[in-house]
């Protein structure tokens, strides 16, 4: 019969329709397939190891006893002879990002400023500078070895001890002199392209300590294991810093100071020079398996936000510094407290801070670029000034829901031109070593050529550090719930985009209840009209 | 009142009793999923009630289509042209006849299963309710290709409005839907209806002789 067939060939259907979806996932979890773009990412990386055509130990150049550090750097270039030109172009050695729309000038070496030691005051603060890459604490002479060198030495004190040894008439002294001399032989020809600790030697310490800024990059990357992060893991992929930071001509990519650190969004598969600083050069745009929900997000959600549940996982990062605290004195004197992290938590001559651990990010779109006040922008002290913040918007097809670590601060700023102000930290005249206010901001604004009034306050600030390292492996992602969901969403501030589980129309549902409760009662109380009018089922029987 | 002597008579078809019941099992899993999905309660997992919600709804689009054929080809259609005759009838019986225990004022026929106010309901939701809920699902389904589609214009919250108010509103029809099945001869009497295909209806009717004759042929 006609229905029969009907009806078989719509339940076959039906089925197929059923059990085709879930029937498939299993079948590539059980034949250990895995998602394309962990397969593109390792073809784009499978080719690991790095050869080279140089045994440095063996260049003539470099056979010789160095009395300094410039003298090495001359070695350096004697075949090198483009390098320092490249280098003194880069950001890594100007400290600087070009000018702003007012005529400040962006970067640690300009006007730019921060909520921990707040600025470089144009190199005026001595301390900076040990995180330039020069020699000592001059600027002149480009030290290669501090991204090249592998061997752990150090080089100021080495110099002087060879040079004041070597001046020395007595052979036993001279043998020592011979000795150090071939130490800094031996660290001079062990080079190599920057590894993890390179980069490392002040990227992990930035601010002064370790972990002090990012709270994705600190100490613990030197040797990650791969929980802490899956591509730098050293029991998997063992990624150095520059396997994504890619250079061209000492640039190394990656910047996301004024300008996005990439442009356009472009997979190593339709180009294959493209920069690998993003995730989608080696994942692809969808990189999860085929018909996967997560391929569904990544046109509003940065890879980041998952695959980084929180940062800072193995040593504390600092959250937050409270200048206005500084100063407190015990028994006359400046004292240190200390948190349970074993971290000051209050310094005399610093203020308050606060670390954490285990830190889940804040969201913001963004779109690559990061926005920055310097010195010399006005600011409105009545609120919570915005030192730096993610450019971003749900709008922008190149904008994406991105964590971030956001460093809370309450800093000096000037009460009369609504600036913030630039103290001199370090030295004899700078606050910490007699914490003189005053005169701190006075010689330190005047280092960078920006007027202070002399009256002065402290002004709550933000400060943000997109999140990019620390990826943790596949099965420690964030879950749908953390996001998807009314009350606690790690994205509750995120505007722009309805998220079925977080957002509701608040009226529509009252009235859809209320009509619900208004159908329930309204049978009920039908119901009951039947009973007590005892014609349960309408016709009465006789 | 005379009482009356009761006879069957077939009026669900085959495939029309699965329809009914295939989408009452559909909806229910869409229900459940979507309130979930909604954030109205935990049962799933989010993930899963998302899937779920996904497959269940792309096989009642399916299923839906199978069903708009059926209504053209057999002229089923006919059953859903809205009528006006005897609706405020109807309302008056629900609202005070069956208190009194007078008869229904539209028996169901073999080719007027539907009373008016059910043919006005069953339009509705047939021809608009759902379909509405259909075409919402599968764009809240698709807003990955939006672009592409050229339907960039697109507000998901309009899309998530529409769509949440279909969901209240076919709850509250199934509410009132499963209550009026007890309104039968006896409480069961529709459910076994749509169970059997064979409805209980007042001898006098009209009933036609083939109709009681298949009944007796497939009972023995």
């Amino acid at each position: 019969m006609k229905p029969y067939n009907w009806i078989r060939l719509l339940i076959t259907g039906l089925v197929v329709m059923l059990m085709a979806g879930p029937a498939f996932s299993a079948d590539d979890a059980a034949n250990g397939e895995q998602a394309p773009g962990r397969t593109m990412a390792q073809q784009a990386t499978k080719e690991k190891k790095v050869w080279v055509t140089v045994d440095h130990a063996n260049v003539s150049a470099l056979q010789k006893k160095f009395k300094s550090g410039p003298e090495v750097t001359q070695a350096c270039l004697s075949c090198h002879s483009e390098a320092e030109k490249q280098f003194h172009k880069t950001i890594h050695w100007t400290w600087k990002a070009g000018a702003t729309e007012n005529g400040a000038v962006r970067g640690k070496a300009g006007h730019s400023l921060n909520n921990y030691c707040i600025s470089a005051n144009s190199w005026q603060d001595k301390g900076c500078l040990s995180c330039h890459p020069g020699w000592g604490n001059k600027t002149e002479s480009v030290n290669c070895l501090v991204c090249h060198g592998q061997k752990d030495i150090n080089w100021e004190e080495a110099f002087t001890d060879f040079t004041a040894f070597s001046e020395s008439d007595d052979p036993e002294e001279k043998e020592i002199a011979d000795e150090i001399s071939g130490e800094i032989q031996a660290a001079v020809v062990a080079v190599s392209r920057p590894t993890r600790k390179n980069c490392g030697s002040c990227h992990f310490y930035g601010g002064g300590g370790d972990g002090v800024k990012h709270g994705d990059l600190d100490s613990s990357l030197a040797k990650p294991n791969k929980k802490l992060d899956v591509h730098m893991g050293a029991d998997g992929q063992n990624f150095e810093c520059t396997r994504c930071h890619t250079t061209t001509m000492h640039n190394i990519a990656g910047r996301v100071y004024t300008q996005p650190a990439y442009t356009d969004r472009k997979s190593l598969i339709e180009d294959d020079l493209a920069s690998k600083i993003t995730c989608e050069s080696c994942h692809s745009a969808k990189p999860h398996k085929v018909g996967s929900k997560a391929n569904d997000h990544t046109d509003k959600v940065a890879c980041q936000s998952c695959h980084i549940p929180t940062f800072a996982r193995v040593n504390p990062t600092k959250m937050s510094w409270d200048w206005a605290q500084s100063g407190k004195l015990k028994d006359g004197k400046p004292y240190k407290t200390k948190d349970e992290f074993g971290k000051h938590d209050y310094l005399s001559i610093k203020g308050q801070m606060k670390w954490a651990k285990d830190v889940k990010p804040e969201y913001a779109w963004f779109n690559g670029s990061i926005d920055s006040l310097t010195a010399k922008d006005t600011i409105d002290p009545s609120g919570v000034v915005k030192l730096s913040h993610a450019v971003g918007s749900p709008d922008d097809p190149n904008s994406r829901i991105y964590p971030f670590k956001v460093h809370r601060g309450n800093q000096p700023y000037d009460k009369i031109n609504k600036t913030l102000l630039v103290p001199l930290l370090s030295g004899p005249k700078g606050y910490w070593n007699d914490m003189n206010w005053d005169r701190a901001l006075r010689l330190g604004n005047k280092a960078v050529g920006v007027p202070f009034s002399g009256e002065f306050g402290f002004v709550k600030t933000t400060y943000v550090y997109p999140s990019t390292h620390m990826v943790a492996p596949k099965d420690n992602v964030v879950t749908c719930t953390e996001c998807h969901i009314q009350k606690g969403s790690r994205l509750a501030e995120i505007a722009g985009v309805y998220m079925p589980g977080r957002d509701k129309f608040q009226l529509l549902d009252t009235v859809g209840w209320l009509a619900i409760l208004g159908a329930f009662f309204g049978v009920c109380l039908h119901g009951l009209g039947r009973v007590f009018t005892s014609n349960g089922n309408g016709r009465k029987e006789g | 009142m005379t009482a009356k002597k009761m006879t069957k008579m077939y009026l669900y078809t085959r495939y029309e009793r699965f329809w009914h019941w295939l989408q009452m099992l559909l909806i229910l899993i869409l229900l459940v999923t979507g309130f979930e999905i909604h954030g109205t309660f935990e049962l799933l997992g989010f993930a899963t009630a998302v899937e779920v919600h996904n497959y269940v709804g792309l096989t009642w689009l399916i299923a839906f289509a199978f069903f708009v054929f059926w209504l053209l080809t057999t002229g089923e259609w006919k059953q859903y042209v809205p009528t006006t005759k005897k609706v405020l009838a109807v309302v008056r019986y629900y609202a005070y006849g069956i208190f009194r225990g007078e008869s229904h004022p539209v028996p169901k026929k073999k080719h007027a299963k539907h009373n008016p106010l059910q043919r006005l309901v069953y339009l509705s939701l047939a021809a608009a309710g759902l379909p509405i809920q259909m075409a919402t699902g599968f764009l809240y389904w698709s807003y990955n290709s939006w672009e592409a589609w050229g339907l960039g214009w697109l507000s998901l919250d309009v899309l998530a409005i529409i769509h949440m108010i279909g969901a209240f509103g076919i709850l509250q029809f199934l509410i009132i839907h499963v209550y009026m099945t007890t309104t039968g001869h006896s409480i069961s009497a529709h459910i076994q209806a749509m169970i059997t295909g064979w409805e209980d209806v007042e001898e006098g009717e009209v009933v036609e002789e083939w109709e009681k004759h298949e009944r007796s042929a497939t009972a023995t």
